[in-house]
């Protein structure tokens, strides 16, 4: 079966992103496939590489990272949404004058047509947020 | 429909507005589980609609909340693979957030 995963809250505010990459981890377990995993609202704040969390917490944007590049998830990033929180890609730094770029590995930054898309081709899609 | 119920019973009424709906599956993940907490506020609510929901609880929530004690009878506790089958096996889910 197909599964799309919708974020729409940040990491370290309360569980939702947590309670995802679980989730998508038991998805990849059971033998289905992720067809997308959509950061929205808050929830493009996982995608920032710039986080430093104690060294006995959990990593939570490495550990996004690590299962897309893993499992080769595809993982984007609404672009309305990373342009008002500042999370830039190349692309985006060069287009709207900005001096750096902070997305993580394993993201990337495109439009809300890839929600509906995700929508559409998964056979479930279940949302994650406050 | 599979309702997914992530906020406490005592600060959002998700859980009333799920039983609105008439039948279905009420999963309690996060602060959610609080709901199925034997004595709580939540538990004659559930009981009530027992026969028209099926109820699932998130035991990795439940642990973390210290009440793996308490849960009321007639609530099955799943892992997050649990959680998959659900979304599975429900046509459609909701996310109550």
């Amino acid at each position: 079966m197909k599964f799309a995963i919708l974020i729409n809250e940040g990491p370290y505010t309360h569980q939702a992103s947590d309670t995802a990459f679980h989730f998508a981890k038991a998805v990849l377990a059971r033998g289905h496939e992720i067809f997308r995993v959509f950061f929205y609202h808050d929830g493009v704040n996982n995608a920032t590489r710039l986080t430093t969390p104690p060294q006995d917490d959990r990593n939570i944007v490495d550990r996004w990272s690590k299962l897309a590049t893993g499992s080769e998830l595809d993982m984007v990033v609404c672009v309305a949404a990373a342009q008002r929180r500042g999370i830039v890609d190349d692309g985006e730094m060069k287009r709207n004058g900005k001096d750096a770029t902070n997305l993580a590995p394993g993201f990337r930054i495109s439009g809300l047509g890839q929600l509906v898309e995700a929508g559409i081709q998964a056979d479930r899609i279940v949302v994650f947020g406050d | 429909m599979l309702h997914i119920i992530n906020k406490s019973p005592y600060d959002r009424p998700a859980l009333d507005s799920a039983l609105q709906t008439g039948e279905g599956g009420i999963l309690f993940t996060e602060d959610g589980v609080y709901a199925i907490a034997k004595g709580g506020a939540a538990e004659a609510k559930i009981k009530a609609a027992q026969g028209k929901f099926k109820f699932y609880a998130l035991g990795a929530d439940i642990d973390a909340r210290g009440l793996s004690d308490r849960v009321m009878e007639g609530i099955s506790v799943v892992d997050y693979g649990g959680f998959v089958d659900l979304v599975a096996e429900y046509k459609t889910n909701q996310s109550w957030l």
